[in-house]
């Protein structure tokens, strides 16, 4: 048998990583929808979920038992396999862009060195575009599937909407791509993390800005959530669904936005590097006790970005559909377009 | 067998049963669901030649872009079993006949040809690496490249023409 010549304990090692990390998302997920109620009542000077366990900590837990524990409504009319398929593909989408994040140096354990990145592909940043453009299928298969118009219209306007912004932030990207000249997550990150190289938003603050505003309208998330506008469009591409097909739908959004605040952080904040213009080798610690500092850094970078996220919800009105399509066309492409061709000539004069 | 060979023959026949779905399926967004199938497993593929950035491409083009266009039109339109025009018998036969001669065709083509003798290189050889590839884009195939770039530009001012409201 070949099969048994695998290095079975890098399966493990695999193995055990994914599951961390899925478990990890799943986690954050759950309580950014907590801390997106508290920091709504907060930002409203009201208290917000207190009643489930202490400060309302168990009120995710009390959610999710309530969406499991409804009646599951699949409407005769709509096309039952793609129905189902929808949520699942929403919530897959979301899960596998964390397999070439990243999340922290090497640990070495019983004689090994462990990296703390699923899959280091040559392509790392392609492969998270990739799968963020399939992203779109959920919410088009479900709102098709549906066969109710207002959820089709949604579904329409939120991938036309992915679509549009998917370019603005492939252009931003590309500035980034070519100050490290490697596709490669791990060399993205390690440039900015060697010695007291800078991290890459001090370069390319305007690449970020077009960035993140992208990554908000990829995330279908306040001023962009013109996908589930309920004036216009009752509940948006999820309105049939009930249970947790629905439930799924949410959660998807949250993973969404944890990853890519990490993807943010990873690609403009020094990803797992701790403090900018360090040397964090020349601090004498044990390896092991660094990646876990490392992990750490990232963790509060994601939570921070997470925070900003929930801010803006709270805090920007939504945009109208013409409004959105305008800024995304008119302002963001000719931005980024411009942002990188003056990356591409400076990169060019310096190194003549 | 070992893993790269049932890999391939797990792909190539998802490939081909997609293929096949795509066009006896009945109802058209079953028809591009079943297309973008088949274009994963041909990504599959490719990510066995070690093809990585092809087979990104492949996805972020030919799966993210053009099928979601695809499937925003025959939504819009709501095309379904229902709508679905009675075909011509006549019009079938023709059709049948056209696609085997093609078939024909590139059989004959292919099977005297000195591809047949060269073998894949699996799992190894760097040419569908995005360093490669890019060196060889722009240096032995630069004027190819650049022609099909504008080429794509010209397309793009003319999309944006028959757009335009006056």
């Amino acid at each position: 048998m070949y099969l048994l010549t695998m290095d079975w304990w890098l399966v493990l090692e695999k193995a055990i990583l994914v599951a961390f990390i899925v478990t990890i998302s799943l986690v954050i997920a759950m309580y950014t929808t907590y801390a997106e109620r508290k920091v709504a009542a907060w930002l409203q000077d009201r208290r917000g979920p207190n009643r489930a366990g202490p400060f309302g900590l168990f009120q995710p837990l009390a959610d999710g038992g309530k969406l499991f524990f409804k009646e599951e409504i699949i409407p005769v009319s709509s096309s039952r396999f793609l129905f189902i398929l929808g949520p699942s593909l929403a919530m897959i989408t979301a899960l596998l862009t964390s397999a070439v994040i990243p999340w922290g140096g090497h640990l070495h354990l019983f004689n090994r060195d462990v990296s703390l990145q699923i899959a280091d592909v040559n392509i790392g940043i392609l492969y998270i575009f990739g799968v963020v453009s399939l992203g779109v299928y959920g919410i088009m298969i479900g709102g098709w599937a549906s066969n109710n118009k207002f959820s089709l219209l949604a579904a329409i306007r939120g991938a036309s909407q992915m679509i549009s912004y998917e370019l603005a932030m492939g252009l931003a990207l590309i500035a980034v791509l070519m100050l490290t000249g490697s596709l490669q997550m791990s060399r993205i990150v390690g440039s900015q993390v060697e010695g007291s190289n800078y991290w890459n938003v001090i370069l390319q603050p305007v690449g970020f800005i077009v960035f993140f505003v992208c990554a908000l309208a990829e995330c279908n998330r306040t001023p962009f959530d013109l996908a589930e506008a309920e004036n216009e469009l009752n509940f948006g591409y999820h309105q049939e669904y009930s249970s947790m097909k629905l439930g799924f739908y949410l959660f998807a959004e949250y993973i969404n936005m944890f990853i890519s605040s990490a993807v943010m952080s990873t690609l403009y904040f020094g990803g797992y590097d701790i403090l900018p213009f360090v040397d964090e080798t020349k601090w004498g610690l044990d390896p092991n006790l660094l990646s876990i500092l490392g992990f750490a850094a990232l963790m509060a970078k994601t939570f921070f970005f997470l925070f900003v996220f929930i801010w803006i919800r709270w805090t920007i009105p939504r945009f109208r559909y013409d409004q959105l399509m305008n800024l995304g066309w008119k302002r963001l492409i000719p931005l980024a377009l411009v942002n990188m061709l003056i990356t591409a000539a400076l990169i060019l004069w310096l190194k003549k | 067998m070992n893993i790269v060979q049932i890999l391939f023959w797990f792909l190539s026949v998802v490939a081909l049963f997609g293929a096949l779905m795509v066009i006896s399926s009945k109802s058209p967004v079953h028809s591009v669901l079943w297309l973008i199938v088949t274009f994963f497993s041909i990504s599959g593929h490719y990510i066995l030649l070690n093809a990585q950035f092809l087979a990104i491409v492949n996805i972020i083009v030919y799966a993210g872009a053009i099928m979601v266009l695809f499937l925003f039109v025959i939504m819009l339109m709501n095309l379904n079993k229902e709508t679905e025009p009675r075909k011509n018998r006549w019009l079938k036969m023709a059709g049948a006949v056209a696609g085997g001669a093609l078939l024909l065709v590139l059989v004959a083509a292919l099977k005297d040809s000195d591809l047949k003798q060269q073998e894949a290189l699996v799992k190894t050889g760097n040419i569908g690496l995005i360093e490669e590839l890019g060196k060889q884009l722009f240096s032995t195939y630069v004027v190819p490249f650049e022609i099909s770039s504008i080429l794509f530009l010209s397309a793009m001012v003319g999309a944006v023409v028959i757009g335009k409201k006056d």
